[in-house]
């Protein structure tokens, strides 16, 4: 599996394979975050920075781990590496951009729960991709996030104008939502196969 | 009677006064606060895993189990943790559960382990056990948590039961490896597929909703009569 050419796996984690609407994956701020586009975006973009990080610092500690035999400690070093780099990138946020931290406030924090996260990181060690390969993924896993999370965010805006009846109202009409942006990605399955 | 009375309170009187235990904190996690239908937590694996009945149960259960052994955990050394550092411990007792998890259905049974594939070791970030963890475990003595804690993962897995029955047998025309229908029957694949998972989330959160509101109509009813007799 180590030998899939970096296009290849950057198209396959941007949209073939998308985390969100292929995998289920990060469901939690998937549905909780998109009721607005300016919280959707950077909530996204922060999303992708963690991944972008976390999988980086995974990669090495794997190596660490395979080095001296203790494979079975993975998990906790894994969620412990996730958690610094939440906050890593909560700390520079609110240096550089305090308005974008108050918005998007206890979000920030709950990005150490996003499965997609500790996902990628548990994906890349079990294909055994190499530095760039791991780096390219998370690019292109970030990416699928963001753009799931956008368009979702963009619908349920439209949506918040419609007349729909009472009893479909938030979760049920949201998660349906979902499932029509899920079909219309299920187009692009045969792109990475080739 | 009454010196069985006055002694009573006092002589297991926690620091905290503490509500009897009573059927409800074991029935909350299965209806009125369900994880899964009301609060809409720990979605990824719902969905993801529920294209059979075998794996829905599997994974049910394995959440249920790190839910109890966490809560218990976590129950008992509530007076030991900072409260600051709280979160990175209880993630840390959680990750270790799921190691235990990880390891004991790769011995049973190979082949669920490889259906279930990363998620058995993604219920680390499952927020149900998170969320026990922080708004129950933390605040309540162990036969509490554990009630609670029983109630909430058999109410995650009815949940998770509901999406599988109806997905297997839609899209495969078996239930738990049985063929229910006859030949003749055409599966909707598009039930096992991902988009489908959303669907049947969808119909069954509409389904809750309207006997919610079925439920609830009358009485508005009813309040609305008295409003305007008034």
């Amino acid at each position: 599996m180590g030998n899939e050419s970096l296009s290849f796996v950057f198209l396959n984690a941007l949209i073939v394979n998308n985390f969100v609407l292929s995998l289920f994956l990060g469901l939690c701020p998937f549905l909780g975050v998109s009721g607005k586009l300016n919280t959707a975006l950077p909530m996204g973009i922060a999303t992708m920075l963690v991944m972008l990080v976390s999988s980086m610092c995974a990669y090495f500690i794997n190596m660490l781990l395979v080095s001296f035999d203790i494979e079975f400690l993975r998990l906790i070093s894994y969620i412990a590496v996730i958690a610094s780099a939440v906050q890593l990138v909560e700390m520079s946020m609110k240096k550089f951009s305090p308005t974008l931290f108050r918005a998007l406030g206890i979000f920030l924090p709950l990005i150490t729960t996003n499965c997609a996260i500790l996902g990628l990181a548990l994906f890349q060690t079990f294909r055994e991709y190499n530095f760039l390969q791991s780096l390219v993924y998370s690019l292109g896993a970030g990416g699928g996030f963001v753009i799931a999370i956008v368009l979702m965010a963009s619908l349920r805006e439209r949506l918040e104008f419609s007349k729909v009846p009472s009893v479909s109202q938030g979760a049920a009409l949201t998660v349906m939502l979902a499932g029509l942006l899920s079909l219309i990605f299920m187009g692009f399955a045969g792109l990475g196969s080739s | 009677m009454t010196t069985q009375n006055n002694t009573l309170p006092t002589k297991n009187s926690p620091k905290q006064p503490e509500e009897p235990l009573t059927m409800d904190t074991f029935l909350q996690g299965i209806w009125r606060e369900n994880p899964v239908f009301v609060m809409l937590l720990g979605m990824c694996p719902v969905l993801a895993v529920t294209n059979s009945v075998i794996n829905a149960l599997a994974m049910g259960l394995a959440t249920t189990f790190v839910l109890l052994a966490s809560g218990t955990l976590v129950s008992l050394l509530r007076n030991f943790i900072p409260k600051q550092v709280r979160i990175a411990c209880y993630i840390v007792i959680i990750a270790t559960f799921v190691t235990i998890v990880d390891y004991v259905i790769q011995a049973i049974s190979l082949d669920l382990y490889n259906a279930l594939g990363a998620f058995i070791q993604l219920i680390v970030v499952n927020c149900i056990i998170l969320g026990r963890a922080e708004a129950y475990a933390s605040k309540h003595s162990l036969p509490h948590t554990l009630v609670n804690a029983s109630g909430m993962g058999i109410g995650f897995t009815i949940a998770l039961l509901c999406l599988g029955s109806v997905r297997e047998l839609l899209g495969n025309g078996t239930l738990l490896g049985f063929t229910v229908f006859g030949d003749q029957f055409q599966p909707w694949i598009i039930m096992l597929l991902p988009p489908g998972g959303f669907f049947v989330l969808g119909c069954w959160l509409l389904f809750f909703n309207w006997i919610r509101e079925r439920r609830e109509s009358p009485k508005a009813e009813a309040i609305q009569e008295i409003v305007h007799g008034q």
